[in-house]
């Protein structure tokens, strides 16, 4: 036994990499996930640097240039008002990144602490959450947000909300689920019986345990929010004009197909482009996190 | 015999499950039904029974990680049945807990060292330097090597998983270390290793154990006594040479019969326990084993046995032992 | 059986008391809507005729509660009362001349995703790691990623707008059939090809298919008698509310190929807060859909003799 020790030892003498970089050389080796992890880094540097990189006010009309097609001052053409379809998609990227990343922050900032506290206590604070997550979910999704925007109006932080409204029960559910696996753990257990107490717990083996399916959770999110900004808007509900969002756009000019095309296509190429960038992204990542197999068992 | 670190008296836990409805009726199940046992100083008491019968809920119940249904759990002199978390933390420090699947039992995010100090992670523990003396030490102990310290459960065999779990739990200098099946998941070649390890820290520690397994002859090797449980009860006790020598309860017998016997002239044909347990919830009256046992007669039916004193130091729960 | 049927359906009830009453406090919550009674009065553009109406239909001068009892007791009778987008027809007349073109757009993608999704489905698990199951793996990333708005206008893009080939919008016959049921099916062909893939797989794998292989039995007779009807019973699972998701109308791309269904006149309600015709739809869509839920799950216990409904001890 002493012997097989020893020959282990002599591998482990090698400088072992963290779990992030170790995630990182994982996640490299895949083209397409680095391509999509460009495309989504630049859509957000340009949409976070909007006011330099747009070539035009997004929100000024120019009314003796209406309904222009794309020519070499107005890259994309230009729209009923006169606006400069490409810098209307530069700070639509800016409305669809805030709406993903934001929304995802306020779901977490409830899913988490209730699913968290639900898992943890148990009794009737379980009972009385979990009903309210049935409920709540009995309603189909797409209905409860068109319901939510059509009493609350249009309008960004109302997006939010109304997205925060109906998120946070995944969230929750799958917080309380994780707490409630990790709980019924033998190192748990073994926590328990040295006398660790909640916070120790929470803080040593739920964190590091719960956290990366919490994470993946959320960065799924974002695409998920994106989506449903821009079908919200089509309809009218989500962002509402002069504001510029992809959904919107491809909404309020969806009748002048023949007529206009570039302001419903290139929106719409941006819309699937950025939603494939995205699955890539974390079909990739969920690939790379995936360590349960590395050298596996001897 | 020497003093008794740990005696359960009557320790009872039942687990009540609900109905799939909502108007269903509760269901309650006895898990661990009236055990009584004595584990002496650095001792070893032994615990054998198929799975299901209630020894790793014993377990459990013991530690307090189960909250006791009744019964008294008495350690070193003290009921801690009914002790606060706060006035438990010290007490349960002493008894430390070794689990069957050693990799399932390490938190597969922390790194070796982290894993041995969390134990230490207490205030007053000391800085980062001064522990680590200490858990090379253990490490060595238990046959790793020190610079394994950085490494994650994961990259070790199962073998060498079960012995940072034994690492932790000695990391207290417990009095008592309750294994629930410690090798049982383990390969044949590595159960001898580990169990001399742990006959050895045992010796060098002055450690009693309680030893958990289904398996009557490891059990056995390991142990001074011996109590064998079926659906939540214990059905006999004794010194465990004796035990296996002369068994009184049938389904001893039933479970010495399932050991290989190693020499085939020696080999005889004895009574062999037919079918599954009942489960704890379907309890049968009358004695609980006597769908299943080869001596059964009417009495067994009727009246259920009692565990009574057969011999010296020995009892069991049989109308006919 | 009879205790389990009684549980799904009060279950299903609840679902829809609860499903009202949150449409109800909602539309309720808009402020200056039309069940706001004093901005009712102020209305000058509604006609005196409409404004009486409304007061006596959904008692607009009585307390909150009476008027949800009020909505539930005329819903009940589905009477949801006139729409305000079209003060002429009332919201069941509306239902009821415009929902079977949403139910020939749903039929009509039902059928084209069932014969693409389960025929790729089959055939990447029959040949996997072939050309058919990597072109299957991409058409169910497209279905994926691509907003079934976005497709839509796409097509228009190409095929009505550039090529000339398709009108863009509409519902006079089989050519403009094409592009709706198109754009229409992408999340169902996403969910059967899935499903049909992984339980086919799981079939193959399962003892009995290798049981059948292992007696010399034909490859077409062990897919058909062992593994078909195996992996295709759990599609009923999928496949019921699929069917009712899409007889119930698409908000998408109804609108976009202006077909008179029900999901156009609902986004043309939420665009004109036609708050009777979209509590209507909201309540009518939930009930269709949990009920096919239910329906699915009886149809399945009979299709498949293991499921037993009710659970025993």
């Amino acid at each position: 036994m002493a012997a097989t020790a020893r020959v282990i030892d002599q591998s482990s003498l090698k400088k072992r990499p963290s779990g992030m970089s170790r995630f990182w050389l994982r996640f490299r080796r895949s083209r397409a996930g680095m391509i999509a992890l460009s495309f989504i880094v630049l859509e957000a540097a340009v949409a976070l640097f909007a006011p330099w990189v747009a070539p035009f006010d997004p929100y000024r009309g120019d009314f003796a240039a209406t309904w222009q097609t794309p020519n070499s001052l107005h890259w994309l053409g230009t729209d009923d008002l006169g606006r400069d379809v490409l810098s209307r998609l530069i700070y639509g990227a800016r409305v669809s990144i805030s709406v993903g990343v934001l929304s995802q922050l306020a779901i977490a900032a409830i899913g988490l602490p209730v699913g968290a506290l639900a898992g943890l206590r148990g009794g009737w604070l379980d009972y009385v959450v979990m009903r309210v997550i049935d409920v709540l979910s009995s309603l189909p999704a797409l209905l409860f947000y068109i319901l939510l925007m059509v009493a609350l109006g249009a309008g960004f932080g109302n997006l939010i909300v109304a997205m925060a409204a109906t998120g946070w029960i995944g969230m929750a559910r799958l917080v309380r689920g994780q707490v409630l696996t990790l709980k019924e753990t033998d190192y748990v257990r073994a926590a328990r019986a040295m006398g660790g107490g909640t916070r120790h717990i929470i803080a040593t083996h739920l964190v590091r345990n719960a956290m990366t399916p919490v994470i993946v959770a959320v960065a799924l999110g974002i695409p998920g929010a994106m989506f449903a900004e821009a079908g919200l808007s089509f309809l009218g509900l989500g962002i509402p004009s002069p504001q510029a969002s992809w959904g919107q756009m491809i909404g309020l000019y969806q009748s002048y197909i023949r007529t206009a095309w570039h302001l419903t296509v290139f929106p719409s190429t941006v819309l699937a482009a950025t939603m494939l960038a995205w699955f890539i992204l974390g079909d990739r990542v969920r690939d790379a996190l995936d360590t349960s197999a590395p050298g596996g068992r001897a | 015999m020497p003093d008794a670190l740990l005696r359960t008296v009557e320790l009872t836990k039942s687990f009540t499950a609900r109905r799939a409805s909502l108007a269903g009726k509760k269901v309650k199940n006895l898990a661990v039904d009236r055990v009584s046992l004595t584990v002496g100083e650095g001792e070893t008491l032994g615990l054998v029974g198929e799975s299901g019968c209630g020894k790793s809920t014993l377990a459990l119940t013991i530690m307090r990680l189960h909250e006791p249904t009744a019964g008294r759990i008495i350690f070193a002199g003290r009921d801690i049945n009914g002790l606060g978390e706060a006035a438990l933390k010290p007490v349960r420090r002493q008894m430390q807990m070794v689990f069957q699947d050693p990799l399932a039992s390490l938190d597969p995010r922390l790194t070796v060292e982290q894993i041995i100090c969390e134990p230490l992670d207490s205030p007053g523990a000391g800085a980062r330097p001064v522990r680590r003396a200490p858990v090379a030490r253990l490490l060595e102990r238990v046959g790793l090597a020190a610079s394994d310290m950085g490494r994650y459960p994961n990259e070790f065999s199962g073998g060498q998983q079960q012995r940072i779990g034994i690492a932790r739990a000695l990391a207290l200098r417990p009095r008592l270390l309750i294994c629930d099946e410690p090798v049982s998941a383990l390969d044949v070649s590595v159960q001898a290793q580990i169990l001399n390890l742990l006959r050895d820290l045992q010796d060098e520690f002055g450690l009693a154990y309680l030893f958990i397994s289904h398996n009557i002859a490891v059990t056995a090797h390991m142990s001074r006594r011996i109590g064998v449980m079926y659906l939540g009860r214990v059905v006999e006790e004794g010194p465990a040479r004796e035990i296996i020598t002369a068994p009184r309860h049938p389904y001893t017998r039933a479970l010495l019969a399932a050991v290989p016997e190693p020499d085939p002239s020696r080999r005889e044909v004895g009574p062999v326990a037919e079918g599954d347990a009942a489960g704890v919830a379907g309890r049968p009256t009358g004695c609980a084993f006597r769908a299943r046992c080869p001596a059964a007669a009417e009495r067994c039916a009727a009246e259920e046995p009692r565990l009574r004193p057969v011999a010296e130091g020995r009892v069991a729960a049989c109308h006919f032992a | 059986m009879a205790r389990y049927l009684l549980s799904r359906i009060v279950g299903l009830l609840g679902v829809l008391l609860v499903v009202s009453f949150i449409t109800f406090g909602l539309m309720h919550a808009v402020p200056g809507g039309p069940f706001d009674s004093r901005a009712l009065e102020r209305q000058q553009m509604i006609p005196e005729q409409i404004k009486r109406q409304l007061n006596l239909k959904y008692g607009l001068d009585e307390p909150v509660w009476r008027q949800y009892l009020l909505f539930m007791r005329n819903a009940v009778r589905l009477d949801f009362g006139y729409s305000l987008a079209f003060p002429s027809r009332t919201v069941v007349q509306i239902f009821k001349e415009q929902w079977p073109y949403s139910v020939q757009l749903g039929l009509l993608t039902l059928a084209f995703s069932v014969v693409v999704g389960i025929g790729l489905g089959i055939a990447s698990a029959v040949r996997p790691d072939s050309w058919v199951d990597h072109f299957g793996t991409g058409v169910s990333v497209f279905c994926l990623v691509m907003p079934s708005f976005v497709f839509a206008i796409l097509l228009q893009f190409f095929f009505s707008a550039q090529l000339g080939w398709l009108p863009t919008g509409g519902w006079d016959g089989p050519r403009h059939w094409i592009m709706p049921v198109l754009a229409n099916s992408l999340a169902p062909i996403l969910v059967l090809q899935r499903y049909t893939r992984s339980s086919m797989r799981d079939a193959m794998r399962a003892g009995y298919v290798r049981t059948a292989r292992a007696k010399g039995l034909s490859r077409g007779r062990i897919m058909f008698v062992h593994v078909f009807k195996n992996a295709l019973t759990p599609l009923l699972t999928v496949g019921g509310p699929l069917a009712a998701g899409l007889v119930v109308g698409s908000f998408f791309v109804e609108s976009i190929f202006r077909i008179p269904g029900i999901g156009f006149y609902f986004v043309s309600a939420i665009g004109q807060r036609d708050y009777p015709m979209i509590m209507a739809t909201t309540v009518v869509w939930t009930a269709i859909i949990s009920g096919a839920y239910l329906a699915t799950d009886l149809l399945y216990a009979l299709a498949d003799p293991r499921v037993t409904l009710v659970k025993e001890k």
